[in-house]
């Protein structure tokens, strides 16, 4: 494949260990912080949500429904957030070879999918605290992943080449992230909207994907897309994430000719 | 001719290259820039203007010209890093091009691993970096170092380990940007030593700078840019002629600018040694005269005399006026002596002349250069040897 070929899977694997090897300089826990912060997020939220608001008790296993969809949303927010600036934060590298400018998004969303790898551990030690035993169903789950792959990176090339030249998006994509969280039904289980409402959070691809996940994962109580909608229309995210992909497609290579100059 | 004949490397065909301005900066760009045009609405700047010419297989072909002449973008365009607004470039085989050593370089990671950072970005594969590691640690004679982070490394250091990683690059054809502006003399001997392999390899080299000694020495074609065109390409001889002149001429536009305000007084500089004899090359630790002369002086009331590094930072200066000498009615030259405690390179002297008020009456911008060469037996290291004393307490 020429957009992996030797050269770029060698800049790739590079790029990707010196950010990994980078990010925690100087701190003494180093490379568990990838692990301890979603945990430690995860307790404040577990505790707000089944001791304050009382919302888990419904769901059984709330604790790994809860992880499972924070975990997703946090790849989801990473890849994005950090991927939206990988073009820009490697002006030195852009300014100065010829590299692939693709590459420093892949590289930017590689190191997402690390600390995904590493969150999902946690997760499974958690499932299994809390008496879930492994499924075959849960085989199902990767491909959630990489479905909520696809679409991350797809938004992640797109915003990255906007950022070049609207600074703007930073804000903006952070906005929509917080809005989006809540509108992603991640710390409260589906169920709690009334049934005429629940379809509407579907629009948004990534509720599928949470659903899907916690169904395969968690428990057969988590409300899915495909319950809900029938045949064609079920095929929504599937259409969104081509969309989005096309359209990043499109406009990343139009923009990267231009890259080197307008950082 | 021989090169007519051989094969081609490099096809460059009208390239125009077009910058659109952002609004902040038009104001401070249109001052600087000749080449701007408004269209549709836009400021655009033209940086390269029907840029047209071949590099041959086992050329080193030199690219000259003064800063603002397009020759920098265009040296992006053929490492592939700017597009061309219209035009292209044809290459003939793989081209690996350094706009600066060590891209990539992280200062968090150790030695070893900026290695193979840059390398990987150079186009190796891992194998090729693993292959060819000690051989890199050898040449840069870094080898005790290699675990330690880069930002420990001192910046002769970070040079010589880039460098080292550079000239492992086996692509047809080699971009150089001003490589030899960075690093000291030692260094800049490796670089000519690395050049002439080169050279005997008939490997092809583009090599951009404005040092017309490299030039004269290395290339056997060159061209000289000036505001986005070609105005000379061919013998280097004669485009190093044709950059001195260039060089003249903007000199004397630049005075005829300041005429407009204040009336030219023949401001003249020359370097002598302590003999008062004109030369150009000295040791560390000896003394340099600047002779300083004017003709008429309206107005002029102290000489300011600048050095500066070849690589552009302002060393030091000195003003006649600050230093107590008050010019007089009838003086027409004034001499500064200095001792030249400064590190080994090139110099060059930027000559002021100032009314009371501190105004300029006139400049002379690129005024003559010299050379400080290494003492044998230097007792101090830096850039510069400042006067000072020990004591006990």
């Amino acid at each position: 494949m020429r957009y992996l070929s030797k050269k770029n899977r060698a800049i790739l694997r590079e790029m990707v260990s010196t950010d990994f090897k980078v990010r925690y300089q100087g701190s003494l826990l180093g490379y568990l912080w990838s692990v301890l912060k979603p945990l430690f997020l995860f307790v404040i939220l577990y505790v707000v949500f089944t001791y304050v608001f009382k919302v888990g008790k419904s769901i059984p296993h709330y604790p790994v429904y809860l992880l499972l969809g924070i975990v997703m949303w946090n790849f989801f927010t990473e890849a994005t957030t950090v991927g939206a600036s990988s073009v820009v934060s490697h002006g030195d590298l852009i300014r100065k070879i010829s590299i692939p400018r693709y590459l420093v998004v892949i590289a930017s969303s590689m190191s997402a999918l690390i600390n995904l790898s590493l969150s999902l551990v946690v997760v499974v030690v958690i499932a299994l605290f809390n008496g879930l035993r492994p499924e075959l169903s849960w085989l199902a789950v990767p491909f959630i992943l990489l479905e909520l792959f696809a679409l991350a990176l797809a938004v992640a090339f797109i915003l990255s080449a906007a950022y070049v030249k609207y600074r703007d998006i930073s804000y903006i994509w952070e906005i929509i992230l917080q809005a989006g969280f809540y509108a992603s039904a991640i710390l409260f289980p589906l169920q709690l909207v009334p049934v005429q409402y629940q379809k509407w959070f579907f629009l948004n691809p990534i509720v599928q994907m949470v659903q899907d996940a916690r169904y395969f994962g968690v428990t057969h109580d988590s409300v899915t897309f495909w319950s809900k909608i029938v045949m064609p229309y079920a095929l929504y995210p599937f259409v969104v994430i081509a969309v989005v992909a096309g359209v990043a497609k499109v406009y990343f290579k139009k923009q990267a000719k231009f890259f080197a100059e307008n950082i | 001719m021989k090169q007519a004949k051989s094969e081609v490397a490099v096809a460059v065909r009208d390239i125009h290259k077009e910058f659109v301005l952002p609004q902040h900066k038009r104001a401070s760009v249109k001052q600087a820039f000749v080449n701007i045009v408004s269209r549709n609405g836009k400021v655009i700047q033209k940086v390269l203007d029907g840029v047209d010419f071949e590099v041959h297989k086992g050329d080193f072909f030199g690219i000259v010209g003064r800063n603002g002449s397009g020759k920098s973008t265009l040296l992006k365009i053929l490492a592939g890093v700017y597009t061309p607004t219209t035009g292209e470039v044809r290459l003939n085989g793989g081209l690996t091009p350094f706009i600066e050593l060590g891209v990539g370089f992280n200062p968090e990671l150790s030695g070893r691993d900026n290695v193979f950072l840059n390398g990987a970005l150079l186009g190796f594969s891992r194998k090729e970096m693993e292959a060819m590691y000690d051989e890199i640690v050898d040449f840069a004679e870094l080898g005790p170092f290699m675990d330690q982070k880069l930002k420990n490394y001192s910046s002769g250091m970070q040079v010589r380990l880039a460098f080292s990683i550079a000239i492992k690059a086996h692509s047809e054809i080699l971009i150089f940007d001003e490589v030899l502006a960075v690093g000291d003399e030692a260094f800049q001997r490796k670089c000519l030593d690395v050049f002439e392999q080169y050279k005997a390899n008939g490997q092809t080299v583009i090599l951009v700078t404005h040092d017309m000694e490299t030039v004269k020495q290395f290339c056997n074609r060159a061209m000289l840019l000036s505001e986005g065109k070609i105005v000379e390409v061919g013998n280097p001889q004669k485009v190093a002629r044709e950059y001195s002149r260039l060089n003249q001429e903007e000199i004397d536009g630049a005075s005829d600018k300041k005429n407009l305000q204040a009336q030219l007084i023949g401001l003249k500089a020359r370097i002598m040694g302590a003999d008062k004899k004109p030369r150009t090359s000295f040791t560390v630790g000896e003394e340099l005269l600047v002779g300083t002369s004017w003709q008429k002086r309206p107005e002029l009331d102290s000489i300011v005399v600048n050095i500066y590094k070849r690589s552009g930072e302002h060393v030091t200066g000195f003003k006649t006026k600050t230093d107590g000498l008050l010019l007089r009615e009838n003086d027409n030259v004034v001499v500064v002596r200095v001792k030249l405690d400064l590190s080994p390179g090139k110099y060059y002297l930027l000559i002021q002349s100032l009314t009371e008020q501190d105004e300029e009456v006139e400049t002379i911008i690129e005024g003559p250069e010299f050379t400080v060469k290494m003492q044998d037996n230097m007792k101090w290291a830096g850039l510069v040897n400042l006067p000072h004393s020990w004591t006990r307490q």
